[in-house]
């Protein structure tokens, strides 16, 4: 459990990277996890083409894993073609908190990856099979 | 004082322990376990286990049916099992006793079956905030069914029900008025008598969700006055899968079936079918067997121990938490102060963690607490809160369960240096 809770996951947690709401934004949805009540909102605000991720950001409240999810995944979408976003696999998103992930946890951990697929879609997105994310993740566990 | 109250109970959680196999799995931490989720479900003693496979083992063959001795030796037992309920919350008799799932399925009977036949446009349903899901969206869904309407009793802000506030909702003249006995989330006690006598005179019956009392307190039908009743056995030492209706016989009597098939009925033709009587009326296939057996075993444990000093315990090991966890910077305590009005729940929050961060520190320390909205949704939404950490106890409980809690909440705030 101390895992659950290094640094790396409570730094994010304390001080959140891309808070707020952009206005205006070309991409937005909100969403909760129903078993705590936890909240998440993200706004996205494209180039002209519409094409690339020009900024990104996250608001809500919710537990350290959730909170700090959205602040690591929100990390790396500049850049990035709304195709990109669309095809992250959410066994990445899990590899990226650096911590072990349990069944548990699981929708804390991935509630920003649906938020952002709910943004992309512009409808509620579902959540991934969990049998199949937790197959694959977890084994490395590699920091950041 | 607190250790004084508990020690003086009669009841010896600690020794107690040795009754339930289930603490004598290791965890993870090497630590035993401090088990404080009763509220959700209890862990089983071993009489009952020994009870269920006894019942699979030597007496079981379907009930009501078979012309031979091992059916009529299981439908005695399951039949001993209702009369034992029947005593352990003062049921008149026990034909108004029937066996379900668990208390979600006696409400839903109740929403069912006297909710769709009386209930109309114009009519009213009364229900509380502080309400289990289980005692609130059945009848959402029989007033959108029916037309009927319904209100909601507020909260204080110790989440108290606002007896000015029911006062005026009960004068509105609702037929049915649906409230917890204790609450899953606040753990509130409900003055039920009290309050029932004000929903009769104002002409409404009274149904009660006790899935959160009759395991921790003497429950008495006939002393609460209420018209319904719903418990589980899983939250009260016995096993999943078997739990109860109570009603008055006359409702029963005229109350349609809810669920229909075999056994609930005394002849079929291919025109039409004529009920069975009551209890069997409503238990329609063949029922829980040996999880009636195994219920039947629970409460003689229960009765064994004595639901006074059960509850006697519980409001020791209750003060004693309150009181340590009130001395705690940043935490805030849900429900009333007075141990008279609040069972052995407690929920709370921590300034600046998430009740799930928190449930997974606890976890890592061998402390098994609930994290969330313990079903209860619209309470979060009274007090503004996405969930809270929720410690209960029960008989197995003692002052070291206190003081693992408090341990528990001081590794919370190294973790988030909160």
């Amino acid at each position: 459990m101390d895992n659950l809770y290094r640094d790396f996951i409570l730094e994010h947690y304390r001080e959140p990277h891309n808070r707020g709401v952009l206005e205006p934004h070309d991409l937005h949805f909100a969403d909760s996890n129903p078993t705590c009540g936890d909240e998440l909102s993200m706004t996205i605000r494209l180039d002209e083409a519409k094409q690339r991720v020009v900024d990104v950001a996250h608001d809500g409240r919710g537990c350290a894993i959730s909170q700090a999810s959205a602040s690591i995944l929100t990390d790396e979408l500049r850049g990035m073609t709304v195709d990109e976003l669309r095809n992250i696999d959410p066994r990445d998103v899990l590899e990226s908190l650096g911590v072990p992930i349990g069944p548990a946890r699981l929708k804390c951990a991935l509630l920003s990856y649906k938020v952002l697929q709910g943004a992309v879609i512009g409808a509620e997105a579902r959540w991934p099979d969990e049998t199949e994310v937790l197959a694959g993740a977890n084994e490395g566990g590699s920091a950041p | 004082m607190a250790i004084e109250q508990a020690r003086s109970t009669g009841l010896d959680g600690t020794a107690l322990r040795a009754d339930f196999p289930v603490f004598d799995r290791p965890h993870r931490s090497g630590r035993p376990l401090a088990y404080l989720d009763s509220a959700a479900s209890s862990p089983k003693p071993r009489v009952v286990i020994d009870a269920i496979a006894d019942a699979y083992a030597h007496h079981y063959a379907n009930v009501h049916r078979g012309i031979y001795e091992l059916s009529e030796d299981a439908t005695a037992r399951y039949e001993a099992a209702r009369k034992a309920l029947a005593r352990f919350i003062g049921a008149p008799s026990d034909r108004e006793i029937v066996f379900v799932r668990n208390a979600t399925e006696a409400l839903n009977l109740v929403a069912y079956s006297w909710g769709r036949s009386n209930l109309g446009p114009g009519d009213r349903i009364l229900a509380t905030e502080m309400e289990h899901h289980a005692n609130l969206v059945p009848w959402q869904q029989v007033a959108a069914a029916t037309g009927a309407a319904i209100d909601y009793v507020r909260l204080t802000d110790d989440g108290r029900l606002d007896r000015d506030d029911l006062r005026e909702k009960l004068a509105r003249g609702p037929r049915l008025f649906a409230v917890g006995h204790v609450s899953n989330s606040l753990g509130t006690i409900n003055p039920v008598a009290e309050i029932t006598a004000e929903a009769h005179a104002a002409g409404a019956l009274v149904v009660l969700d006790a899935a959160q009392s009759v395991p921790h307190m003497p429950v008495d039908v006939a002393a609460l006055g209420v018209d319904f009743l719903a418990l589980s056995g899983h939250k009260m030492l016995g096993p999943s899968g078997i739990g109860a209706l109570w009603a008055r016989r006359e409702l029963l009597d005229a109350m349609p079936p809810f669920l229909t098939g075999g056994s609930m009925i005394t002849r079929v033709t291919l025109e039409g079918t004529e009920w069975n009587e009551v209890p069997w009326k409503f238990e329609a296939g063949t029922p829980a067997i040996a999880e009636a057996a195994g219920l039947h075993a629970a409460i003689d444990y229960l009765a064994n121990l004595g639901m006074a000093n059960v509850r006697a315990h519980e409001r020791a090991l209750f003060s004693a938490a309150w009181s340590t966890l009130g001395e705690i910077d940043g935490l805030r305590r849900l429900g009333p102060d007075d141990p008279d009005e609040h069972a052995g729940v407690i929920s709370f929050v921590l300034d600046g963690v998430h009740p799930h961060d928190v449930a997974t520190i606890f976890d890592a320390e061998a402390v098994a607490v609930r994290a969330g909205h313990h079903c209860a949704q619209p309470v979060m939404q009274r007090y503004d809160l996405p969930a809270t950490t929720r410690a209960s106890f029960y008989v197995y409980n003692d002052l070291d369960d206190v003081a693992r809690l408090t341990d528990a909440i001081a590794a919370v705030r190294r973790v988030f240096g909160a």
